[in-house]
């Protein structure tokens, strides 16, 4: 079992904290959603677990089993088993889906132990499948002219590649109409096992109606507010966040504004 | 470094250079007018780049002798690295001496012809005395294209006749391996009415610096409904300041497609016009360029639209590192008349470091209001945020500046029609970039 914990984190964008003391522990074989109003703090979470160059932790610590993760330079952090699919991901022209996804595949095995390009193929054809996208995908330019919605499958599609330890989904929903949130969905529900931990950042409930959280947060004001079961969810879809904000006495659930 | 004309040869010097090699009177007669006229000819003005206190002019000799190739099994394993054993038309010169030619029988007795300048010009005066300095580049442009015609020193003729498509691209290597040797080289492509021809040109040092010249001249002519690729990689080692200019004429319903890798260590003046004469004629021109060290290049790209409902196409890449400096110089000119024509270009410039410069010139000069042109440039340095996205997938920084470094230049790249110059580009880039 494999454990990220976030603990006490503090974070600022252009010298503005954003994250004011985030708590978090997810466990490989869970599925934490975080759900919250617009300007919370929500994808800064996601941003600084991956270590985005805008965004500067100013303390607290996020370990994973133990190790730094603070310390690890981005693309030791993915090795060490991080993946973020993001919510604006890059465009980048000239490099092909295909050979960005074998690059990241082969960087985390030893030189001369490379995966097999038919292997490779194999393994990509029926990931792609799974996620209904066309097999042309694979050899056009990463993201570049992608519709949103290929956006988002491409990045499970990475992920599903991957096979990350914690998975970090930066609002994956967004965007996708009802038929691709199923896709998407299925894709997620493979990857769930004693191998895999998901923190899933959402606004919209709809989505944990096709992946069922074991753990749902509530962030206002750069914190995790309230925590609990699938129920949650649930009630936030009933009821909205006003309750939340009633029993919290929070009058402006954002953070970062004057 | 001297701004007066230096140089090494005398005028009867010359003229038993062109005896020697059998040259027919109206070459040696070009010859040495245009050496006359060198003396007192401007160099050129490539926009925004200085090349006055550049030497053009002082060499240390203006032939060597070097060895010939037997056969394909005798080439060099450098130049295996770049030509395969089973190319069947391909012609290589070894610094200034032709070194091995061959062409398909298939070819050959449908009149293609392939083979080094001097053999040209002594087996097929006529058809090199159309071509050669009359309606492509002229001698007295100025002073480099004076000398280049007085003190031409090598250089290849590819003939393709009317109605002949070639289906396997031809191949010309520069062999260059000997610090002291100077290419004052003459290229001429002709695709008669028609006809259709793939033509590769590798210009390949193999020693690390170079104490010559390249002054070099490529006329590429498209004849009525002729199709021409050309596909060049240079790689000229450093201190081998570089004139290099390569000009297409493009006939009715012709087409011209360039595909230049200027992967020179040396300072390099780059200068590749296309004139669309014909009606319905096609250029289409794409550079990739790599400039690293204290490289200082000026590449200009121009496409001059004559003919009614022509197409000219100019996408430039470039990625410089290091304290290297370069203009691109992109211009699209439509003359009065021609009607329907669309001019069309983007250049493109990736700074990898703080010092390195990095400068893109669009220009659109037009005479004619029925017209279509547009032009893209920008000039940058490596998005911070690709990289992070590609590090979040475990790709090293190093490896992620790789990946859009080759994306960068990939347009280009992906393009040129030979598998193993594709390849040998995208070496030389891995080589240059790292």
């Amino acid at each position: 079992m494999s454990t990220l914990v976030i603990q006490d984190l503090h974070v600022e964008i252009e010298g503005k904290e954003i994250l004011r003391g985030v708590n978090l522990t997810i466990n490989t074989s869970e599925i934490h959603a975080i759900m919250g109003p617009n300007g919370t703090g929500k994808s800064t979470l996601a941003s600084a677990i991956m270590g985005h160059p805008k965004y500067e932790v100013t303390s607290g610590s996020i370990t994973l089993d133990g190790e730094d993760v603070l310390a690890m330079e981005v693309d030791e952090r993915a090795r060490a088993g991080l993946f973020l699919a993001m919510q604006y991901p890059s465009e980048i022209s000239g490099v092909t889906n295909a050979d960005f996804m074998r690059s990241a595949m082969n960087a985390r095995r030893e030189e001369g132990d490379e995966i097999s390009l038919m292997k490779f193929i194999r393994e990509l054809d029926s990931k792609m499948e799974t996620l209904d996208m066309d097999q042309d995908m694979a050899q056009r330019y990463l993201n570049e002219g992608f519709s949103g919605g290929e956006k988002k499958r491409n990045e499970i599609l990475q992920m599903m590649m991957i096979k990350p330890t914690i998975a970090v989904l930066d609002e994956i929903d967004s965007g996708l109409d009802i038929d691709a949130l199923k896709v998407v969905s299925d894709g997620i529900n493979q990857m769930k096992g004693e191998g895999f931990g998901c923190l899933i950042i959402t606004h919209y409930q709809r989505l944990l109606n096709y992946i069922t959280p074991d753990h749902v947060h509530v962030m206002m004001q750069g914190r995790v507010v309230k925590s609990g079961g699938a129920e949650l969810a649930h009630k936030l879809e009933a009821e909205g966040y006003d309750w939340i904000k009633q029993e919290l006495g929070i009058e402006d659930e954002t953070v970062g504004q004057a | 470094m001297t701004v007066g004309t230096n140089l090494k040869m005398t005028e009867q010097e010359l003229r038993s250079f062109s005896e020697m090699n059998g040259e027919p009177s109206w070459f040696t007669e070009l010859r040495l007018r245009s050496f006359a006229e060198a003396e007192t000819l401007p160099l050129p003005k490539p926009d925004k780049t200085k090349i006055l206190s550049w030497n053009f002019t002082d060499y240390p000799v203006h032939t060597v002798k070097s060895t010939t190739f037997g056969s394909i099994e005798d080439l060099t394993e450098d130049i295996r690295t770049i030509v395969d054993l089973d190319q069947k038309n391909l012609y290589i010169q070894h610094n200034n001496t032709p070194a091995f030619s061959r062409i398909s029988e298939d070819l050959a007795a449908k009149g293609v012809i392939l083979t080094d300048i001097f053999t040209a010009l002594r087996e097929h005066g006529d058809l090199v005395k159309k071509y050669f300095m009359t309606n492509g580049v002229k001698a007295d442009e100025h002073k480099l294209t004076a000398l280049n015609a007085a003190l031409m020193n090598g250089g290849a003729f590819l003939y393709v006749p009317k109605n002949v498509e070639v289906e396997e691209p031809v191949q010309v290597v520069f062999y260059h391996d000997d610090a002291d040797a100077s290419l004052f080289n003459h290229v001429i492509v002709v695709a008669d009415t028609s006809s259709k021809v793939t033509y590769v040109e590798n210009y390949f040092s193999t020693v690390e610096k170079s104490n010559g010249l390249a002054n070099i001249v490529s006329e590429v002519f498209a004849e009525d409904n002729a199709q021409i690729t050309y596909g060049a990689v240079d790689v000229l080692a450093e201190g081998f300041t570089t004139y290099v200019n390569r000009r297409g004429i493009a006939a009715r319903d012709a087409k011209i497609e360039w595909a230049l890798g200027m992967m020179n260590d040396s300072d390099t003046i780059s200068e590749n016009v296309t004139h669309l004469v014909g009606d319905n004629s096609i250029g289409d021109t794409k550079t990739v360029v790599v400039g690293r060290g204290s490289q200082k290049q000026n590449f200009t790209t121009k496409v001059v639209h004559w003919g009614k409902n022509s197409d000219g196409q100019i996408l430039k890449h470039g990625v410089m590192k290091d304290s290297a400096s370069s203009i691109f110089n992109g211009i699209g000119k439509i003359e009065h008349g021609a009607t329907k024509s669309n001019a069309e270009q983007e250049s493109r410039v990736l700074m990898l470091s703080p010092k390195a410069r990095g400068d893109a010139n669009p220009i659109l000069l037009i005479d004619e209001d029925d017209v279509t042109a547009g032009h893209a440039a920008s000039v940058g340095r490596v998005d911070p945020l690709q990289l992070y996205y590609l590090m979040s997938r475990g790709i090293t920084k190093q490896e992620a500046e790789r990946l859009v470094i080759h994306g960068f230049l990939a347009p280009v790249v992906n393009v040129l029609p030979i598998e193993g110059v594709k390849k040998q580009l995208t070496e030389v880039i891995e080589r240059k970039v790292r």
